[in-house]
């Protein structure tokens, strides 16, 4: 394997690897427009260019190849002076209309000038007038010609990632510009990752534009809930001004890199959807019309088990779980449910149509734990039983979670059942239309509020972190069953789902030696 | 002085197959094909010190033995007729009127490459010239000197004639092969190079019209013929094209040592109406110009360099005293401006601006601070960009600056003017 030199650093890559690759395992940050680790090279940005020892010219760090004994320099004098001249170039006809460019704040014109331009300007020709501002090229996604520095990130990501050939660069020289083919609008599932790989303010999100200033904009690892790939994201709230957004928190969803699950790419579904996390919440624990405290409402569910248990009737107890819960909301549940209140029917895999997918990232399982959901729980009753036998009178308490029974099983099925059944009990995140006929509704937080893990399709156990505390008073999911447990005089020894994670990772043996630091922000993969 | 590639100029017909013929036409091929190895030709036309007459002047012989024979993919010839640079008309001569030289060549080419396909990229404004390659083309298939088993021997030979879209930038050998391959004429990155990842990916040679009409010549007379007729390194004529203020503008043959003021006053006849020469671009405009002082320079590849300018594709501009340095500074800047491709930076963006800044000068609309920026902001771009029309910007629109300053200096607006 070559071994190089770069700035005084050695190190030794593979062969066939680039310079920019190489400085990137070294944390060296070459500057860079046009060139994306996940792209086809193009090299037209020329603002990569490295000094390459007896090598006469400067040569671009993104095309050129390692070689043994190879000595670069990316801060030597010649190479800052050639950054200045390529940032001066690509701002001759840039408008600099930053106060009113929502890039503003994460535009790497921006960043490198402040780091490697800080020339006054030479500048005192007429720049070329691109022929349209701001429009529309998709659902997602608008276009702002004057702002692109025709890097050609976004026609390459179209042309290789989803092969929808949309964008095109028309024209030439300086009249060049970026634009979708005549007829054609960018309107394919994967549409929105072309803002995130613009590295200016030519693309920008339909959705977030002019929202939030990003400065105002905190980070929060994450991952998507939207299907079992479970992408990697990171939730982008607003720390400081909610009242700006009629108290919505999250402003956005970005992708977050994970080579081995989702690279640098998110699907457009899983992107635009986070306003379940701010909207249509339920807030308040919630007996019929009216609002009780956490404390009645934990009573009113033990004492009527307390009943069953006395009764010895533990078996008309049915709880519809969710691959929507974390590994650790679901652990608690098979612990309370199948361990303390032994009998209970306990499901999760509800009969849902399987939903759209393709063969890149979109999974037809619109689930982001059900890899979690089989292990944990290894139900042993079967949902469609559960619910025929609450139809009919066997079943005393139904508790679910987070599932729209209306949706699943029709009006009639669930009307009938809440008449049936002596306690209805939902507990989710959002109001649906079986919250309207559940007899108690339990506020639980949503996946953004929630510390845990989700294990995806590829049985890769991921983490999640809370962004912001529970809207409300709603409360972790498997905090509520915690509460439920201690009323009941049996309470569970878990402060943090950290101590949960270490009991599964000692009971459940496909979990074995797992832990929260060990699967990190890069995940781990379920023992077979 | 004996011609060679224009040997057949003016002749009535001499586009014609029966013509060609009759000079003893396509007897090299037959020689090469029968008795010559593909590394006997290759070999030759080293040792006769043909350089490419495209611009470049990349020795011929060499080009071709980067062909890596044991690639099993087909192997491609490809000629460059784009013919674009402002000041060049060599390649439609021998399109028009010899082009069954440039299709001997051709054959002699391929041979030596071992490419059974060769494409003519033609500038597409040369209709003349398309009509007259594909007529002789179609002759030459019909008298099997091209197609299958040619001349009777085994070798198998195509040819097809492709015209340009009108982009300067595809007479850059990448950008011409994106533009044959039906894409956008964007100059590709290199390496790898042509001879190795070319056409389709395949091994490619890319040669200038004029440089392959040599080619039979010097198999019918040998290499030390052809490289005894030019200078050191640099064997053979050249067509130099004269265009300007000369009296007799046009094409010349001349021996690559001929010097620029033999061919401006003894060939094209001189300055006309008792001027007096003020510059002179010796190489297309891409070459940095030439002040009267520097005109006895020999017009080979070496010399031109040595003295700070190029040969380039022999395309000789001649101005006189009455010309406006900063007007042709202009015109040159503005065709840079509208030619580039605009795939990298700071060609793109800087060829714009470069020329609205000789504009201004030339407006009188510039400050004497403007024109202090503008030789540094010319010499941003060559260096720094994908292929070699961003050096072509610097060094030819700078020279005009570094040369004539005073004509520069003399239309700035005074410092204090707010």
């Amino acid at each position: 394997m070559p071994n190089l030199t770069i700035d005084g650093k050695q190190v030794e890559v593979p062969a066939g690897t680039t310079i920019i690759q190489a400085a990137d395992k070294l944390g060296i940050d070459i500057p860079r427009y046009c060139y994306h680790p996940a792209l086809p090279v193009s090299g037209n940005c020329r603002i990569c260019m490295v000094e390459v020892e007896k090598q006469p010219k400067l040569q671009i760090a993104c095309y050129t190849p390692v070689a043994d004994g190879m000595v670069v320099k990316t801060n030597s004098p010649k190479v800052l002076e050639v950054r200045k001249t390529v940032l001066e170039f690509l701002l001759v006809n840039h408008p600099v209309d930053c106060p009113v460019c929502d890039q503003a704040g994460e535009c790497k014109l921006q960043d490198y000038y402040m780091e490697h331009g800080q020339y006054d300007s030479r500048l005192s020709e007429v720049k070329v007038k691109k022929e349209k501002k701001a429009f529309s090229i998709g659902p997602t996604v608008m276009l702002d010609q004057e702002r692109c520095i025709l890097c050609t990130r976004c026609v390459r990501f179209a042309d290789t990632i989803t092969k929808t050939s949309e964008f095109g660069v028309f024209s030439r020289g300086d009249h060049s510009q970026l634009d979708v083919y005549p007829g054609k609008k960018l309107d394919n599932s994967y549409s929105g990752n072309v803002v995130d790989i613009c590295p200016v303010g030519a693309l920008t999100d339909t959705d977030f534009r002019f929202k939030c200033r990003v400065w105002y904009l905190a980070q929060t690892k994450s991952v998507c809930p939207g299907c079992s790939m479970g992408c990697n994201i990171t939730v982008e709230w607003d720390k400081m001004r909610p009242h700006q957004h009629k108290k919505a928190r999250v402003m956005r969803l970005k992708p977050r890199l994970n080579p081995e699950v989702n690279d640098y790419w998110i699907c457009d579904k899983g992107r635009y959807n986070y306003r379940f996390i701010d909207e249509n919440r339920i807030q308040h624990p919630q007996l019929k019309d009216a609002l009780i405290s956490w404390d009645q409402a934990a009573g009113i569910v033990a004492q009527s088990i307390k009943l069953l248990q006395d009764a010895k009737q533990t078996n008309r107890i049915g709880v519809l779980a969710s691959a929507q819960l974390t590994n650790e909301d679901l652990f608690v549940i098979r612990k309370f449910f199948k361990e303390t209140l032994k009998g209970a029917q306990l499901d999760f895999k509800v009969p849902e149509k399987p939903g759209d997918s393709d063969d890149f990232l979109i999974k037809a399982d619109k689930n982001p734990n059900t890899a979690g959901a089989v292990n944990i729980l290894q139900a042993d009753a079967d949902v469609q039983q559960i619910v025929a036998r609450a139809k009919a009178g066997e079943i005393d308490i139904l508790y679910v979670f987070g599932h729209d029974l209306v949706k699943l099983f029709g009006k009639e099925t669930v009307a009938q059942i809440a008449k049936k059944v002596k306690l209805f009990v939902y507990q989710g995140s959002n109001v649906n239309e079986t919250c309207g006929y559940a007899h108690l509704n339990l506020p639980s937080s949503v996946y953004a509020e929630k510390e845990g893990t989700f294990t995806n399709c590829q049985n890769k156990v991921q983490r999640i972190w809370p962004a912001f505390l529970p809207l409300g008073e709603s409360k972790g999911d498997w905090e509520i069953i915690a509460l439920l447990s201690a009323k009941l005089g049996t309470p569970l020894a878990y402060q943090h789902s950290q101590e949960i994670f270490k009991d599964i990772a000692a009971t459940i043996p496909s979990f074995s030696e797992m832990t929260y630091e060990k699967i990190s922000d890069k995940g781990m993969i379920l023992k077979s | 002085m004996e011609k060679i590639v224009s040997r057949h100029f003016g002749q009535p017909d001499s586009h014609h197959l029966e013509n060609y013929l009759k000079d003893n036409g396509y007897e090299a091929a037959r020689r090469a094909i029968t008795q010559m190895t593909p590394a006997a030709v290759i070999d030759e036309v080293k040792k006769s010190n043909l350089r490419g007459l495209g611009g470049a002047g990349f020795p011929t012989g060499t080009k071709w033995s980067f062909i890596p024979a044991a690639n099993p993919k087909p192997k491609y010839l490809v000629i460059n007729g784009d013919e674009g640079e402002p000041g060049t008309f060599k390649d439609k001569y021998i399109f028009e009127q010899d082009p069954h030289a440039l299709l001997e060549g051709i054959i002699i080419t391929c041979f030596a490459i071992g490419s059974h396909k060769a494409y003519i990229y033609i500038r597409g404004e040369y209709t003349k010239s398309l009509e007259r390659v594909q007529a002789a083309v179609d002759e030459a298939y019909k008298g099997k000197y091209l197609g299958k088993g040619i001349m009777g021997s085994g070798f198998d030979i195509d040819v097809v004639v492709h015209p340009g879209a009108g982009a300067y930038i595809c007479g850059e050998e990448t950008a011409l092969l994106e533009s044959l391959e039906g894409k956008k004429g964007f100059p590709r990155l290199k390496p790898p190079f042509p001879a190795v990842v070319g056409l389709f990916n395949c091994p490619t040679v890319i040669n200038n019209v004029e440089t392959i009409a040599c080619v039979p010549p010097i198999i019918n007379k040998g290499a030390e013929w052809f490289a005894k007729l030019g200078s050191e390194k640099n064997g053979g004529n050249r067509l130099f094209c004269v265009s300007g203020h000369v009296a007799r503008p046009g094409v010349y043959e001349l021996p690559n040592g001929t010097t620029l003021r033999e061919l401006i006053y003894d060939h094209a006849g001189g300055i006309p109406n008792g001027r007096k020469l003020k510059a002179v671009i010796p190489g297309g405009i891409s070459a940095p110009i030439l002040t009267p002082d520097q005109i006895d320079v020999k017009m080979d590849f070496d010399s031109l360099k040595a003295i700070g300018s190029m040969a380039g594709s022999g395309g000789i501009i001649v101005m006189d005293d009455t010309t406006d340095m900063v007007w042709a500074a202009m015109v040159a800047a503005r065709f840079f401006a509208h030619e580039s491709c605009g795939q990298c930076s700071p060609c793109r963006e800087g060829s714009g601006w470069v020329y609205r800044q000789v504009k201004k000068v030339y407006l009188g609309h510039a400050r004497p601070h403007d024109l202090n920026n503008l030789p540094g902001i010319v010499n941003n771009i060559g260096g720094n960009t994908i292929c070699a029309f961003g050096d072509a910007v610097s060094m030819s629109v700078g020279s005009y600056v570094s040369k004539f300053r005073s004509e520069f200096e003399a239309k700035l607006q005074p410092a204090h003017v707010a």
